[in-house]
């Protein structure tokens, strides 16, 4: 087995792959990358499949020493990383030398980026998935964030070296976005007809609080009309809560999976992956979509993701 | 969107890759043991491209695939499994019983409770621990049961203020509702007592203490007791 040493954590990075499905009757949420997509691009580079385990970097990245010869691909957001001081290509495979060092510098765009590689990371799953759930402390490198001295097994390599990279017109089909697409929410019409306007043309912006189980949202806050109490029930990531104060909350990917706050709409499959690279104070808004845009909008996008054209070698 | 079929049953669309289906807009025992049936139908007959099932009081929201399946031609083959639940037999609900130690570090708020209902500490652990209450379903967080049946007498609002951080095992109580926290997470739940029995156990095949439809009886334990279980 090949080793990383983590020899800086960053602020929080994790193991993640695409997550558990299937444990909700037990109150357990899948988890998974917060950006599944760039997760999905890198493990492509790398001749991974798509859903190994990599590593999820959060706001500012860590340092990792190599003790072997491997191949690496970072995506989602460029947290500009350099090898011994020399810039690493973002969006590519690259190789990375035994007992070379990788130096993860900090966000110039999104929130989140991601190391994959190759061969995929080690670790015991749990439910059938490697990603952690940071909340219950369960799966991933010991249900917790990547600490100093912490030792990452890496199956060993398998592909030859291929210089890869992102097309660049894909790159941008699959950009984040800041105007978040959505269906009506199943509570949306407890919210008078000015409610509605106000959350469908307001700005809204991201809460420092916000974290893998929710998106907190400052703003104009949204009034209900005075129905009935809502009975707990079943939640789907991307639903947009909203609370006893007015503002919003998305649900993320480490969601509670049942609540008692009414939901106005939810965010479409295919812009889930840009809820990953929101970061505190940045703005969003939100545009709603008819149930059939939503679903042309993710065929296009699984399209584009399984297509030979996405990356050019 | 809103289509009223057989037996007050309603889909609700929440999300482009979920559906909600609603028994009645009530907390009673009839929309539960639909619930559990239709778990168990699914289970024995499972729905190809459904993904995942989150159960609650009345409801069960169905996440499917949604490259795969869309949300009519969902409805229409649960609408025919729905059809099929009276025929669907349930267990006879497991019974279990559960250490708690009532009042002191363990439960903070149990005095303050006490002070609301004008009772004793004792009176509040008594009527708390008299009862059997029925696991509604497990949600918000890994092992989390909704237990039902809090009598009427202890009914409390939740704290103005949620705690930041509420410990593994302690058994609270909002509204009408009573359980125990799995997981540390902070929670605006009054704190009554704590249990020292693993309520989510990862390492285990039956993950979660507590299933859905079981009945619970809480059992008051001495401090020294609790420490001892603890360890164990």
């Amino acid at each position: 087995m090949n080793e990383i040493h983590v020899q800086a954590p960053g602020l929080l990075t994790t193991v993640q792959d695409l997550g558990r499905e299937g444990f909700g009757p037990l109150g357990v949420s899948p988890s998974g990358a917060a950006d599944p997509v760039s997760l999905r691009l890198g493990n492509r580079l790398v001749s991974n499949p798509q859903g190994a385990a990599a590593l999820e970097m959060t706001l500012l990245g860590g340092t990792f020493l190599f003790a072997q010869r491997a191949i690496i691909a970072l995506t989602g957001s460029d947290f500009g990383a350099t090898t011994d001081g020399m810039p690493l290509d973002h969006s590519s495979a690259v190789e990375v030398s035994r007992g070379q060092t990788v130096r993860v510098g900090s966000t110039r765009s999104g929130a989140r980026c991601y190391l994959c590689i190759q061969g995929g990371i080690v670790v015991k799953p749990f439910l059938g998935s490697c990603s952690t759930h940071l909340l219950s402390g369960l799966g991933g490198y010991e249900g917790r964030a990547l600490r100093k001295g912490d030792v990452l097994r890496i199956r060993p390599e398998i592909a030859p070296f291929r210089k890869r990279t992102i097309v660049a017109r894909a790159s941008e089909q699959l950009s984040p976005r800041k105007v978040l697409r959505v269906t009506p929410g199943p509570q949306s019409d407890w919210f008078p007809e000015p409610s509605l306007q106000a959350f469908y043309a307001g700005m809204y912006r991201v809460a420092e609080e916000s974290n893998r189980m929710g998106l907190r949202l400052e703003g104009q806050p949204i009034a209900r009309e005075s129905a009935g109490d809502m009975i707990t029930e079943g939640v789907s990531i991307g639903a947009v809560q909203i609370t006893a104060g007015g503002l919003p909350i998305i649900l993320f990917v480490e969601q509670q999976t049942t609540g008692g706050y009414a939901k106005i709409a939810n965010v479409i499959s295919a812009d889930l992956h840009s809820l990953g690279q929101l970061r505190p104070r940045d703005e969003i808004r939100f545009e709603q979509v008819e149930w059939e845009m939503a679903r042309s909008l993710l065929q296009e996008q699984e399209k584009l993701l399984a297509s030979e054209d996405l990356i050019l070698e | 969107m809103l289509k009223p079929s057989a037996d007050a049953t309603r889909f609700q669309r929440a999300s482009d890759q979920s559906l909600l289906v609603y028994f009645g807009h009530q907390i009673t025992l009839e929309a539960h043991d639909r619930i559990r049936k239709l778990l168990r139908l699914l289970e024995m007959e499972p729905i190809a491209g459904v993904r995942n099932l989150h159960p609650a009081y009345c409801s069960v929201l169905i996440k499917f695939d949604p490259l795969h399946r869309d949300h009519d031609e969902l409805e229409q083959i649960l609408l025919r499994y729905i059809e099929g639940l009276e025929n669907v037999s349930l267990p006879q609900p497991r019974e279990v019983e559960i250490p708690v130690c009532y009042g002191g570090e363990h439960g903070p708020d149990l005095n303050e409770v006490s002070a609301i209902h004008s009772m004793s500490p004792e009176q509040v652990v008594a009527l708390h621990s008299s009862t059997s209450y029925l696991v509604y379903f497990l949600g918000f967080v890994p092992g989390f049961a909704y237990l039902g049946g809090l009598p009427e007498a202890l009914l409390t609002p939740r704290l103005a203020t949620p705690r930041r951080i509420v410990p593994a095992g302690s058994v609270g109580i909002a509204g009408n509702q009573t359980g125990i926290y799995p997981v540390a997470t902070p929670g605006g739940w009054r704190l009554l007592g704590r249990t020292p029995i693993p309520m989510f156990r990862p390492d285990r095949n039956d993950l979660s203490f507590l299933s859905i439809g079981n009945r619970v009886r809480f059992m008051p334990i001495s401090p020294e007791k609790f420490a001892a279980l603890e360890r164990a």
